[in-house]
This record gives structure tokens, C-alpha cells and sequence, in this order.
């Protein structure tokens, strides 16, 4: 593994490997001294093009977790054309001897673009509607650390299918570790032959529900969508928002899982985002863990 | 570069499983298991006699190798003694100095100290004592959890060829090797452990 652009191109003993080095990395987390020296000396840039408080906060904290510098750049001010921006944006990051280079991006496709131009490994932290991976993996990693599988297991993803590059990493870590996937969500919001990546689509969220083990819901982007794609925010809410009365369709051991930040009362209830089956917050913790395994691994491989 | 070459051989040094050699491979059995438990015995009591207070003592095995010997010693040290003592085991993989540079990374295990170390006398458990790098990157790795009243180190085997100052205080047998092989602790056959040269 050179970088980490996307799920769809790992299999699943690279999957498993970063999610056992994720085990090892949130031990270093419940410590008094959170920080082991693996990564001193190394520096991580953290380049977010497009606004992300908890991802660029998770990704430092996993970074000074191993000791290595981070420094975090953003996209305001610059008012240049993008791509040639962005392309001498990282080569002079590079330049400057930096180890990792993690990319935050509204447009898809931009870390794959710079992983070919920069000479050290490259990190998708979210690009466009295309992939977000260290979502996927803790994702996984939350779904292995409460019910101790994957395979076999029934997963639902619910909301804004088509727009989100958190459903589609989901799509491809839970499929590729033997989970059946069933998404769900408005009709305006469902893409064309998603069949295509082996997922069951589901025609109401009733249907997704019913004895799943794993329901992660998606984040409804109101700024982004608002009257275009569904008639209201509360006609969306009591179609295809959880509450406690659609939970027990799912199995009594199920677990809530959201990428956050989340919209109380729209994609989700505050009765179940607050309630036991709710991972929502271990999903963060998980998240330091995801990510330090990540830097770890990528920055061995180097020529 | 001798320190490629060290990181290759001996399996005390060789912080991925996958460089263990072939447990299928031809090797001289130098420990069976009734030697290991002999050694067991016999570096638990000495454990004792050094320390005396059973509950000032914390067993810590380094992974992966070291950790069914601390568990071994743990038990017997309970046993003689008649009282609990503190078990832990640590990776040290995250502060290697031939881990720090660069090279395909092992994937590191959990490591479990479910108390502080402060005010105890911790003795680190290896297999195998070589260079004495995982021993320093250990010790490292201890103090992260508090200020211990003292370090100690037992193994199993004593190969020599120490390219740091550290010393062995519990050891269960000096084996005079040449750096070119490789002293194995490994399950055996008959499902219990055993040591071999090869």
C-alpha cells in the first residue's frame, strides 16, 4: 500500500491489516502518555480544501499520537485556478520534505491526481462523492470492536446515497469484508446501478431495517440539497429518519453508526442518537485509532 | 549494513512473525519442554529471592515471544509465593530504532499494562536476548506508563552478541551462537514449547 486514495482498491488482508494496527493504536489513546515515538521526526501535512473540523482534528491528533509534526494547510485566500493551484500547491509541500500528505477535497479524484505528481504517500481524507477510507475503516473497526465480525453480518446504510462518499467507502469495506449491504434512502437520492457494486437497494428504510446488525446513517447535507432533491426536511425526517419505533425492525444487538456531525431530529432521533445502540462517539475515539495505523503504514514503504 | 543483517536473524530481533523461520525446518533442539520448565522454576524463585515482595513485582512479557514465558513465570511466582503479581505484556514494535527507519512496517499487537508501573520493580520477559535493541526499546516503552522502582530483564536464552549495554539478570541458559544463526522459541510437536538453534 502506497497511498490510500480509496477502499474499492484494497483487498481484504490490507483492510485487516490496518484494522489490527488500529487495535494496537487505541491502546496508545487510554494511556496517560498518549505518544509513542514511531513516527519522530516525520512530518504529516494536513492540506483541507474544503472545511472539516473533526476529520483534520483526528488526523493531527493521530499524527502527534506517533510523534510525527503536523501542519495543517487550508484553502482560504487562494484564488487561483484550482487544479493548477492544487498541483503546485502539494509539489511545493513535497518539496519541503514532508513524509504524508493528506488531502481533503470538494472535488473527486484530486488525491489520485496528486498522488502521481507528489513522491510521498498520499491520503484521501474525503474527496467529492467518490471516497472517504479512514471513515470506512473506522467504520469497520467499530462494527469488529462491538460485535467482534463482520462477515456474515447485515449492514444498512440509509439516506443520501448518491451524494455521499461515506456511503460508497462503506459499500466497498463492508462488501469486500463478506457483509450483506442493504442501502436505502429517497428515490432522487439512490444512483442508477448501484447493484452493481453488491448491494441490495431497498425500497423504504423498513425494509433495510429489518434484522440488520449495523445501521449507519448518512448525513443529510441541508445546505447542500435543501428543496432540490426532497420536498421538506420534515417530510424527509419522519420518512426516513431513525427513531426508537423503526430501531427494533433491527436485531436487538444492533448498532447506530453516523459519520457526524450530526442533524438531530432530521436523518437521525436525539432518543436514538443518545441510546445505547449508538457507536456514534466511540466512532471518533475509533477514528484517532484509524488513522494513526494509517500514517503508520504508509510511511514504511517508501523507496 | 550489520544492523539489516541483525534485523533479519535471530528472533529476538525480528519484530514480524513472518521472518521466523519455517517451524517445519531442520534445527537443534538446545530447550524441550521440560528444560523450559526447569528455567521457568528456576528464574521464578530467583525473581523472589531478588525482590522479595511478591506485590512490589510486575511480570511484563514482550511480544510475542516473551509473552507465554512472563505468563509461565507469573503463575509459578504466584504459586510460590502464595500472592497475586501484576501480569502485562508490551510491544515494543512502535519504539524500535530498526523500526523508526524505513522498510515494510510490521503490524503492531496490542499491548495490555492495566496498571501504573510506578513504584514497581518491573521485570521484562524475552524468548531470546540478542543485540539487546528490543530490551532498550522496552524499556522505553515502560516508562511511558510511570516511574518503575527499577527495571529487570529475564529470558529464556542468552545468545551474546549485545550491541547496547544490557544485561541479563534472570537467564535460562547462555547459548554461544554465531550471528549467522538463529535461536527459535517456538510451540513444539507435542504441543507444548521448545528452543532451537538452527
Amino acid at each position: 500500500m502506497k497511498h490510500l486514495l480509496g477502499i474499492e482498491p484494497l483487498d481484504r488482508d490490507e483492510i485487516g491489516q490496518i484494522l489490527d494496527a488500529a487495535d494496537a493504536m487505541l491502546e496508545i489513546s487510554q494511556r496517560e502518555i498518549k505518544r509513542v515515538p514511531t513516527l519522530r521526526g516525520r512530518t504529516v501535512i494536513n492540506l483541507f480544501l474544503e472545511p472539516s473540523t473533526r476529520t483534520r482534528v483526528s488526523f493531527e491528533i493521530a499524527a502527534k499520537r506517533l510523534s510525527a509534526d503536523a501542519i495543517n494547510v487550508s484553502s482560504s485566500g487562494s484564488s487561483l485556478s484550482k487544479a493548477e493551484t492544487l498541483n503546485d500547491m502539494a509539489q511545493n509541500l513535497a518539496a519541503m520534505n514532508a513524509d504524508v500528505l493528506v488531502v481533503r477535497d470538494r472535488t473527486a479524484g484530486v488525491p489520485a491526481m496528486l498522488a502521481e505528481r507528489v513522491r510521498i504517500p498520499v491520503v484521501n481524507a474525503g474527496d467529492g462523492a467518490h471516497e472517504h477510507p479512514t471513515q470506512a475503516l473506522l467504520d469497520a473497526f467499530t462494527v469488529r470492536q462491538s460485535l467482534g465480525s463482520i462477515e456474515g453480518r447485515v449492514v444498512a446504510i440509509v439516506g443520501d446515497i448518491a451524494h455521499s462518499r461515506v456511503a460508497r467507502s462503506a459499500i466497498h469495506i463492508f462488501t469486500k469484508l463478506g457483509a450483506e449491504v442493504r442501502i436505502a434512502g429517497p428515490p432522487t437520492m439512490m444512483p442508477v446501478g448501484i447493484e452493481e457494486l453488491g448491494v441490495k437497494p431497498c425500497s423504504s428504510i423498513e425494509e433495510a431495517l429489518d434484522g440488520a446488525h449495523v445501521i449507519c446513517m448518512l448525513r443529510i447535507q441541508r445546505e447542500r440539497l435543501e428543496g432540490a432533491l426532497f420536498p421538506s426536511v420534515r417530510e424527509y425526517s419522519r420518512t426516513y429518519g431513525l427513531d426508537l419505533r423503526l430501531l427494533r425492525l433491527a436485531r436487538p444487538e444492533a448498532i447506530v453508526l453516523h459519520p457526524g456531525p450530526i442533524n438531530r431530529g432530521v436523518e437521525i432521533g436525539s432518543d436514538v442518537a443518545d441510546a445505547e445502540p449508538s457507536r456514534i462517539l466511540d466512532q471518533v475515539t475509533n477514528g484517532v485509532a484509524v488513522r494513526m495505523a494509517v500514517l503508520y503504514l504508509l510511511t514504511g514503504e517508501q523507496a | 549494513m550489520k544492523s539489516d543483517q541483525t534485523a533479519a536473524s535471530g528472533s529476538d530481533e525480528s519484530a514480524p512473525d513472518t521472518s521466523r523461520p519455517d517451524p517445519d525446518a531442520t534445527g537443534r533442539v538446545v530447550l524441550d519442554g521440560a528444560g523450559i520448565q526447569r528455567a521457568v522454576a528456576r528464574i521464578s524463585h530467583e525473581i523472589l529471592e531478588r525482590n522479595g515482595d511478591p506485590e512490589t513485582i510486575a511480570i511484563v512479557g514482550i511480544e510475542s515471544g516473551g509473552v507465554p514465558i512472563s505468563e509461565m513465570i507469573g503463575g509459578r511466582v504466584r504459586e510460590i509465593s502464595g500472592a497475586p503479581v501484576l501480569l502485562g505484556s508490551l510491544d515494543v514494535t512502535l519504539y524500535r530504532d530498526d523500526v523508526i527507519g524505513r522498510g515494510k512496517r510490521p503490524v503492531p499487537h496490542r499491548t495490555r499494562m492495566p496498571f501504573s508501573v510506578r513504584g514497581l520493580r518491573v521485570v521484562l520477559v524475552d524468548d531470546v536476548v540478542f543485540t539487546g535493541r528490543t530490551i532498550r526499546a522496552a524499556m522505553d516503552a515502560v516508562i511511558d506508563f510511570g516511574r518503575p522502582e527499577g527495571i529487570q530483564v529475564a529470558a529464556l536464552v542468552d545468545r551474546g552478541h549485545r550491541e547496547l549495554p544490557i544485561q541479563v539478570d534472570f537467564v535460562g541458559k547462555n547459548i554461544p551462537t554465531s550471528r549467522a544463526e538463529s535461536v527459535v522459541f517456538r510451540p513444539s510437536a507435542g504441543g507444548d514449547y521448545e528452543v532451537v538453534l538452527q
